[in-house]
C-alpha cells in the first residue's frame, strides 16, 4: 500500500510520471525533467513535499530536549521564526537522519524530518525523550508545497495576495493557517509552505494560474546536487560521520553541551577522520552515478554517493566519499572504463550562478 | 503508445534496424526504449571500422535516469556514426526512427536477417 498526499489527483490531472518513493506515490516529472530543472534555476517551479515528516515539539522541555538530541546546537536561534539544519546522530555519531527545526514560538519548535526514515526516527525521538516534559505530535494532516526559483518570491505573491518578501533567509512565520519558510533544497530563493492539507490542492492551482511550473522528484534530485546539498540514505547514513560527508559545519560540539554523539565524534576527531567529502566534475564522456569507483594514482580508493547530470553545467557531476589521503589525479570507474575527473569544492551551482572551485590538492 | 513502423526490423533488446542495401543497415534504439529511458543526457558511440559480433556492446545510452546498453543486432562493421547526438542527445528522444539513429553497420553475412523480429513481435515482447 503507498500513501497517497493531499495533491495526488493535481499530479494526475498533470499527467504526472507517478513512482513509488519511499511509499509514496508522487511524480518523478510531469513533462521533461531537463526543462523543469532549468525552470526552477530560471523562473519558479513548485514541488509536492507532502511525504516529509513534520512533527511539532511543544512543553517546558521542548529546547532542553532539542540540545540533547540534535548535532547541531539549537541555541543558534536567535529569532522565533528562525531555522536550523542538524544531523540527528546515534551514539556512535552516525547519522540516523538530517533535519530542519524551525523555531516556531516561546517552548514551541517543528521538525521536518525525510520520508524514508519515518518509522525509525519517530521511535528514536519518542525514545530519547521519556526524561523531559514535552509533548511530541506528529502531523501527519499538514500538506507541504517547495516554491523556489528567483521569481518564486514574486509569484507567491501574486498568487496568494500575502507580503513574504521581508522574510530573511531560512526563517518562517504563520499567515493564519499557513507556515511559511523561505527555506528550500534547491539552492535557489524560495518559500517551502506547510499547510493544512485540505487547502494544498486550492494553493497548487493558484500558482499554477500565475505560472508557476509543477516539478518532479527527478528535477529535485539534479537541483539538490548541483547545490551540493546531502540527500539522507546516499550521502551518509547510520555508519558516516558528519565529517565524512561535508557536515563538519553543522555539528556544535565546542561548548560543554552534551548531545547524542558527541563523545564519539570527539573520539573519532581526536583519532582523524578517515574519509573527505569532495565534489567531482567529469566534463566528457558519460554520466557518474551514485555506487561508482573513485580511484587515485596510488590506488586508493572511494565511492560515489550522488551523481548525475547537470543541466546547468550541461555534464556529470557528483558527490564522493573519498580517503582522506586521496590525492592527486582522479579516476571514476565507469562501466569498466576510466575516468578522468576534475575535484572541485561543491556547491556547483548556487542561484542560477556557476559558483564551484576548483581543488587541485584535493 | 509507443510508435513501432511496419518497415523496419527489431530485436527483443529495443534495437531497431533498418536495411539501407542488402549489405547495410541503420541501427537505432526504438521509441519503446527511449520513453522507458527518459531524457537521453549522453551518447557513446562505436568508433568508426570498428567489428562486431551479434549481441557485442555497440554503445551506450544514457539518460537523466541510468545509463543502458545497445547491443549489434547483426554482426559487421562500423561504416558511419550519428555525430550530432554527441551535442543532441535528446534527439534519440524526438525522433528516434529518423534523426536519432545511432550507427550504420556493413553486414557481415546478410542471412542473418531472419534473426530479426517484425514490428508485430516486437510489439508483442514489450507489451
Amino acid at each position: 500500500m503507498t500513501h497517497k498526499t493531499p495533491l495526488y489527483d493535481m499530479h494526475l490531472q498533470l499527467n504526472g510520471s507517478m513512482v513509488d518513493f519511499c511509499g509514496w506515490e508522487l511524480p518523478i516529472h510531469y513533462t521533461s525533467q531537463l526543462q523543469e530543472h532549468q525552470f526552477v534555476r530560471q523562473a519558479a517551479g513548485m514541488f509536492d513535499v507532502s511525504h516529509m515528516n513534520v512533527v511539532d515539539l511543544k512543553g517546558q522541555d521542548s529546547k532542553k530536549f532539542l540540545e540533547y538530541l540534535l548535532a547541531n546546537d539549537i541555541n543558534k536561534l536567535t529569532f522565533e521564526g528562525q531555522a536550523l539544519y542538524s544531523c540527528l546522530l546515534n551514539e556512535k555519531g552516525g547519522v540516523i537522519d538530517d533535519l530542519i527545526v524551525y523555531w516556531i514560538a516561546a517552548d514551541h519548535y517543528r521538525l521536518v524530518l525525510n520520508a524514508a526514515t519515518h518509522d525509525k526516527d519517530m521511535a528514536w525521538i519518542n525514545h530519547h525523550a521519556n526524561q523531559f516534559h514535552l509533548t511530541i505530535q506528529e502531523q501527519p494532516n499538514l500538506a507541504m508545497i517547495a516554491v523556489q526559483g528567483p521569481k518564486a518570491i514574486a509569484l507567491f505573491q501574486q498568487a496568494t495576495r500575502l507580503s513574504v518578501e521581508d522574510l530573511k533567509p531560512f526563517s518562517g512565520r504563520f499567515e493564519k493557517t499557513n507556515w511559511i519558510a523561505r527555506t528550500g533544497y534547491t539552492g535557489e530563493d524560495g518559500l517551502e509552505i506547510i499547510l493544512p492539507a485540505n487547502d494544498a490542492p486550492v494553493l497548487w492551482q493558484k500558482l499554477l494560474k500565475v505560472g508557476v511550473r509543477p516539478c518532479g522528484l527527478g528535477a529535485r534530485d539534479t537541483l539538490r546536487l548541483e547545490a551540493g546539498m546531502n540527500l539522507y540514505g546516499h550521502d551518509m547514513n547510520e555508519t558516516t560521520l558528519p565529517y565524512e560527508a561535508g557536515l563538519a559545519w553543522t555539528v556544535a560540539c565546542k561548548n560543554d553541551r552534551e548531545f547524542i554523539g558527541k563523545t564519539a565524534l570527539l573520539m573519532a576527531k581526536a583519532k582523524g577522520i578517515q574519509y573527505k567529502f569532495i565534489g567531482l566534475l567529469l566534463e566528457k564522456g558519460g554520466v557518474l552515478r551514485e555506487g561508482q569507483k573513485v580511484i587515485d594514482d596510488s590506488g586508493r580508493e572511494g565511492i560515489i554517493t550522488s551523481g548525475s547530470f547537470s543541466p546547468t553545467l550541461n555534464c556529470s557531476i557528483a558527490l564522493a566519499k573519498v580517503p582522506d589521503t586521496m590525492s592527486g589525479q582522479l579516476s571514476v570507474d565507469r562501466r569498466g572504463k576510466l575516468l578522468s575527473v576534475k575535484v572541485v569544492e561543491p556547491p556547483f551551482v548556487r542561484n542560477g550562478k556557476v559558483v564551484y572551485k576548483e581543488n587541485s590538492n584535493v | 503508445m509507443s510508435n513501432t513502423p511496419t518497415n523496419i526490423f527489431y530485436t527483443k533488446t529495443h534495437e531497431w534496424i533498418r536495411k539501407e542495401n542488402d549489405t547495410e543497415v541503420t541501427v537505432g534504439i526504438t521509441d519503446h526504449a527511449q520513453a522507458q529511458l527518459g531524457e537521453l543526457v549522453f551518447v557513446e558511440l562505436p568508433e568508426l571500422n570498428k567489428k562486431f559480433c551479434i549481441g557485442d556492446e555497440a554503445a551506450v545510452v544514457e539518460s537523466v535516469k541510468t545509463a543502458s546498453d545497445v547491443y549489434a543486432p547483426l554482426a559487421g562493421e562500423i561504416t558511419a556514426i550519428n555525430e550530432a547526438l554527441e551535442a543532441s542527445p535528446h534527439l534519440v528522444n524526438e525522433d528516434p526512427y529518423g534523426a536519432g539513429w545511432l550507427f550504420k553497420l556493413k553486414l557481415t553475412n546478410s542471412a542473418d536477417f531472419k534473426k530479426l523480429l517484425s514490428a508485430d513481435v516486437y510489439e508483442a515482447e514489450c507489451a
